[in-house]
């Protein structure tokens, strides 16, 4: 075997400054020339794009360390300064160096006492030495205000930053020069006190001398179609940089003006800052000819886009894919479905052994183009080759035992399934893969929940895991049927929907079939030796009752709350399942099932209650039409009825708060107090329509069977389909007054009147009046822009809960720590209990003793 | 703690009490007792969490995913509409970042035993908690030219309504800086102690206008409720400290969210108390549900350090002690340079840096530090 498995591992990260001296020893090339390649198009030796600093040219060879193209990972420049130039990045800590130290015996301004308390405050911990440094910082701030050395007695001058970066002391300009030297003589003890460990951050280094330059595969250019080079932002701005710096050493040479030199060096300082940082403020950006500025260092590090979230913190992986999804009903809970192309595409790895040299050596016969096949061998020197038509016969005389196969992917492989936004650990889960044709990914219906999905076009992200660790992880801790229960709340996430519910309600509610159809109808689920009484017809409680477990004793509540559902031994005595029982969220006899039976059982058995559920309505038919929320009319009169009354009932209320005569409510305005009591007139205005609807239509009727099942729908969608809208709420309250004192140009200024205040009399089948549908489209509006804004909000307070709490763990002692083992909790949630092994955060004692008291 | 001794120490109290109670309901024998101990110990056993459990993200997922479901409504009315309440996801984000100034802060102020069911007496304490400024108990000012001083009608009707007895408390209760107060039965003379002149006046006598006189500070409004069989008073701006100095109120059960006001009077504790009340109203509120050990657990990481922290870049996140996991999160080149000056080590061990390093986490299976010497069995062959 040639994989060792020894991980070399960063152990720890030292951070720090650079000195000239390692500046100075780590590179490999001087930068003298702006020029970057001669006429043939070769990098100049000099230049920026020296061959000493690696190569980004196939076929070149790096001259320090002689690799290839992606063999050498490049190397550091450097350019010697001719004048000092300050760094950007520690101005602050350069102007707190000068103001804490003395002008003229550069000690810190503290007298002798208060040095020896914090040097000997001071620790040899270096983790915990950073952290008091950066108090020493806080506590040497002070010193800018000391009028007099303590040491020397020498008066101290106020220094001042003129931004972004020129010291001026008592109306004298520093420069670099003075301030390097100032700093320079500072000595190592002083600084400690000033917060800067001297053994990793001089202060003078933060004046640069030399300036150190990156490898050129840090800032590769592009060759364009026509063959013209475009260079990196960061190799202009060093071509910039080298450039001034040029003419500057010239000019001292020459021994040129003072002004010319002062204004090269400005110029050489404004260079090298905006390499460091373009979005500076009070600096002007520097920018292509184009117009668009420059990306320099801190832009390259900064933000979503920047190195640290975008290439650090994410990372693109291989052996993914994507597409759109769409239902299919008929696959299992657990399994994905995986078109062809996509299977014969993505590989897993699979080491030839004894046992399975045959089959595989017959999937490298079929080649990468018919399924199954293969599509790449990886011998035992680590080399990979292509399976072609032209070389499989080669191959597979080669392949021995040791060799690992890329086959495609199977039936029965694992596959790991994600849909973005990943907002909790049920969006990514493991699923068993189904081959089958098509283009798109096939999932069931009922998972879409956790996943947070439609079929209206969303598009999901599969991986394949490569390694054993990988699948097993998968396989053990990530499927479906380990996530039924959510550690949110401990309810379960995985349930019936829609057309499975009102399959199931009809059939424990009033279905029956004769025994015949009833085993036809089982075995189509998968019920193989169904449980039925030897009798000509059996009812549908029967039916339901064969997919359950035989030893399975449950109590639960349907949905209205009224009837009682009991199960004993297995049997339906009573009751008639719905929502409450099996659906989404709150499913009590999932749960149960889940206790009971452990996850493999409960998502098989639930596999069965869903099929169940949609064969049962395939068989008897179940469809709704428009004259389904037809109502008579004598009701549309009495509606009308109702709501003349309310009119009228409103009417009265405005006309006593006009006169003043209307008693305002404890703790109420008497404006709010009107609009309170309407508001409850009007509510109870459709109230009672819709109780007028439901006593007239049928009980068959089927969207009150999607209502009451809970599998789709509320009653108060018939009610406002077939006779009144009701009353539309902006904000929780009636839609106000706009700027004229009314609410449309309808009405007149000042109407409290329910129409004029947003309530729709008409239902959705009779149509809206204009007036009508404006208010319905003003809350409609007013919704849209509510999930608009909020997304981004919480989306930020999730990443930044996600970032605070990232570390905590529970350990073996049931402790909760962070990263350094602080405590945060004695024992998690003060009962150790996971959440997601309990029932709602409870445990079932009830049960326990059901188990003993039968 | 728990006194009752049973076979099962390792069961936390709330269960033993629950097991205890039902079993009395259900007249278990004493050995039918021992077995559903033993069944529970099971049980309990089972659903333990595992060790090594990245508790802290499924925390966070627990608020994430339901934060994408709550309103941005700002205001729910708890009957007027001065004391409204901040709601739904703003008040959430305004308690995990532990914000100093909360735009609607409260005190549900209880009172003593003597006081609480008498109508009468409650509403003279919550009149007098009401911060009261001099223009709600004048009839009107007046600028006296001749004698350059404001003169200040005293409106004895009003004094009465605010229950403030005795002329001569107002005129030490005005304290703005320079002036001298003087007082006769129905006059308030305020005079600048230095010669000003009458446009300076005018602005003195707007801001004597809104002198405190009377009440606590920060009470904009006083509300007395009927809560369940006594009587409370809800506040609307919160100063803790000096409500409870008032007379009648019960220190032990007078509480405000406000969270630093919180920490600062009652303790830490307290302020953790607090944070869970006030997140689990708002998610109930909202009709959602997320179980207390999320609550608990962000509560108990938010006070841990013994002052209540956001969970922003100045708080929890900026006290990190890894400077890659600092730098990820928000402003990562403040964090690079001071990193640099003071020579700071990142130890590497929290999540996101292994993440970047392309290393294993150390959490759930990445914690085991184990290593398998693969050729190790070779050589022993």
């Amino acid at each position: 075997m040639i994989n060792h498995h020894v991980h070399k591992k960063i152990g720890q990260i030292q951070f720090g400054l650079m000195s000239p001296h390692q500046i100075k020893k780590m590179a490999l090339a001087k930068v003298v020339t702006p020029e970057l390649y001669d006429k043939e198009g070769y990098p100049v030796d000099g230049g920026l794009m020296d061959v000493r600093l690696g190569v980004i040219d196939p076929g070149l060879r790096c001259k320090s360390c002689g690799g290839k193209l992606k063999e050498c990972l490049g190397h550091f420049g450097n350019i010697e300064l001719a004048r000092p130039v300050l760094h950007i990045k520690y101005v602050d800590t350069i102007l707190h160096v000068l103001r804490s130290t003395c002008r003229e015996c550069a000690r810190v301004l503290h007298n002798e006492a208060k040095i020896k308390e914090l040097k000997d405050s001071l620790s040899d911990n270096p983790v915990l030495l950073a952290e008091q440094l950066r108090e020493m910082r806080e506590i040497s701030k002070k010193l800018k205000t000391a009028k007099k050395c303590p040491h020397c007695e020498v008066e101290q001058k106020p220094v001042k930053l003129d931004k972004p970066l020129t010291m001026v002391e008592d109306n004298q300009n520093l420069s670099p020069v003075e301030v390097r030297a100032r700093l320079e003589s500072v000595s190592d003890d002083d600084v400690l006190l000033l917060g800067l460990n001297p053994k990793f951050a001089r202060p003078e280094w933060t004046v640069l001398t030399l300036l150190s330059i990156p490898p050129v595969t840090v800032r590769p250019s592009i060759t364009l179609e026509t063959g013209e080079r475009s260079e990196d932002d960061l190799t202009h701005k060093l071509g910039d940089i080298v450039r001034i710096n040029q003419r500057l050493f010239e000019n001292i040479n020459a021994g040129a003006p003072e002004i010319i030199v002062e204004d090269l060096w400005e110029l050489l300082q404004y260079h090298v800052t905006t390499y460091f940082d373009n979005t500076l403020a009070n600096v002007p950006p520097a920018r292509h000819r184009s117009g668009q500025s420059l990306k320099t260092l801190t832009e390259r590090i900064k933000s979503k886009e920047g190195r640290f979230r975008h290439n650090l913190a994410g990372k693109r992986v291989n052996f993914a894919a994507r597409t759109v999804i769409s239902p299919d009903p008929k696959i299992g809970f657990n399994e994905v479905g995986i078109p062809k192309k996509i299977a014969m595409t993505l590989t897993v790895p699979e080491m030839i052994t004894t046992w399975n040299i045959d089959y595989l050596k017959k999937l490298i016969d079929r080649g990468p183009k018919s399924y199954p096949g293969a599509n790449y061998i990886i011998f035992e020197d680590g080399k990979k080759r292509n399976i072609t038509d032209e070389t499989k016969e080669q191959l597979l005389q080669e392949v021995t035992i040791g060799c690992i196969v890329e086959r495609h992917i199977i039936d029965g492989d694992i596959s790991v399934f994600n849909r973005q936004p990943s907002l909790h650990r049920m969006s990514i889960m493991a699923h068993k893969v189904r081959v089958l044709p098509g283009k798109s990914f096939r999932l069931n219906p009922a998972i879409c929940n956790p996943y947070n999905a439609d079929f209206d076009g969303d598009e999901m992200n599969l991986h394949i895991p490569q390694t054993e660790e990988a699948r097993s992880e998968a396989e053990v801790l990530m499927p479906v049927e380990t996530q039924i229960i959510t550690p949110k709340n401990g309810l379960n996430v995985i349930g019936c929907i829609e057309d499975s519910i009102s399959g199931i309600y009809l059939l424990t509610k009033k279905l029956s079939f004769t025994r015949e159809k009833a085993c036809e109808l089982l075995y189509s689920v998968g019920v193989k030796t169904p449980r039925l009484p030897q009798r000509a017809t059996v009812t549908g409680k029967e039916v339901f009752s064969s997919v359950l477990p035989k030893n399975f004793s449950f109590v639960g509540r349907s949905s209205d709350g009224e009837a009682r559902v009991v199960i004993k031994r297995g049997n339906l005595e009573s009751g008639i399942i719905d929502k409450n029982s099996i659906g989404e969220d709150n499913g009590d006899l999932i749960r149960e099932l889940y206790k009971l039976y452990g996850d493999e059982r409960a998502i098989t058995i639930l596999g069965k209650l869903f099929r169940l559920g949609t064969e049962v309505l395939l068989r008897t038919g179940f469809t709704i039409t428009t004259a389904d929320s037809e109502i008579s009319s004598e009701l549309l009169d009495q509606a009308q009825e109702q709501i003349k009354k309310a009119n009228k009932a409103v009417k009265d209320i405005i006309q006593q708060f006009e006169e003043g005569k209307l008693e305002s409510m404890p703790g109420l305005t008497p404006e709010d107090s009107v609009e309170m009591k309407i508001l409850e007139i009007l509510n109870k205005v459709r109230d009672t329509i819709g109780g007028l609807v439901f006593k007239e239509t049928d009980h068959d009727n089927p969207i009150i069977i999607m209502a009451e099942s809970g599998a789709k729908g509320k009653k108060l969608n018939l009610t406002q389909m077939s006779a009144c809208v009701g009353q539309q709420a902006l904000r929780g309250k009636r839609i106000s007054e706009g700027y004229n004192n009314r609410t449309l140009s309808h009405f007149k200024a000042g109407d409290r009147s329910p129409m004029a205040r947003g309530f729709i009399e008409g239902g959705f089948k009779s149509g809206l009046k204009p007036h009508e549908f404006f208010f319905a489209a003003m809350t409609g509006r007013d919704s849209l822009m509510d999930t608009a804004l909020r997304t981004p909000k919480s989306g930020y307070l999730y990443r930044r809960l996600a970032n605070a709490l990232q570390d905590l763990k529970v350990e073996y002692d049931n402790t909760v720590r962070d990263a350094n083992k602080m405590i945060m909790q004695f024992s998690y949630g003060e009962d150790a209990l996971d959440v997601a092994k309990t029932e709602g955060g409870k445990l079932n004692i009830q049960r326990i003793l059901d188990s003993i008291k039968k | 703690m728990s006194t009752k001794t049973t076979d099962y120490p390792a069961l936390p109290e709330q269960l033993v009490d629950e097991l205890e109670s039902l079993s009395k309901e259900r007249k278990l024998t004493a050995d039918e007792k021992k077995k559903a101990y033993a069944l529970l110990a099971e049980t309990y056993d089972k659903a333990k969490i595992s060790p090594g459990e990245a508790i802290g993200i499924i925390t966070a997922e627990s608020f994430g995913e339901p934060g994408t479901q709550m309103t941005l409504n700002v205001f729910h009315f708890a009957g007027v509409s001065e004391m409204s309440v901040t709601a739904g996801l703003p008040r959430l984000i305004e308690i995990f970042d532990a914000t100093k100034a909360p735009k609607t802060p409260q005190i549900e102020v209880y009172l003593e035993a003597k006081y609480k069911k008498n109508p009468n007496a409650i509403k003279k304490i919550a009149v007098s908690l009401k911060e009261t400024k001099l223009e709600e108990v004048v009839k009107g000012f007046s600028i006296n030219a001749s004698k350059m001083r404001i003169e200040a009608r005293l409106d004895h009707a009003k004094l009465k309504t605010f229950g403030i007895k005795g002329n001569m408390i107002l005129a030490n209760r005005i304290k703005v800086r320079g002036v001298f107060v003087n007082q006769t039965k129905t006059l308030i003379a305020i005079k600048p102690k230095v010669k000003t002149t009458l446009g300076e006046l005018y602005h003195l006598k707007e801001k004597i206008k809104l002198a405190f006189v009377h009440g606590v500070k920060n009470i904009t409004h006083v509300l007395p409720l009927k809560k369940g069989d006594e009587y409370i008073i809800l506040t609307a701006g919160s100063n803790l400290k000096d409500i409870l100095q008032v007379d009648g109120v019960d220190t032990m059960r007078t509480r405000s969210n406000d969270l630093y006001q919180t920490a600062k009077v009652y303790g830490i504790e307290a302020a953790r108390q607090v944070i869970m009340e006030e997140a689990e109203k708002v998610i109930q509120n909202q009709g959602l549900d997320v179980d207390v050990r999320h609550i608990m657990l962000l509560a108990d990481v938010m006070t841990a350090k013994g002052a209540v922290k956001g969970i922003t870049r100045f708080g929890i996140t900026g006290e990190k002690a890894s400077v890659l996991a600092r730098a990820s999160f928000e402003t990562p080149l403040k964090h690079l340079v001071t990193a640099s000056l003071t020579g700071e080590i990142d130890p590497l061990n929290s999540v996101i840096e292994n993440v970047m390093m392309n290393q294993p986490i150390p959490l759930g299976t990445g914690l085991p530090d184990l290593v398998v010497r693969m050729d190790k069995k070779k050589a022993k062959k």
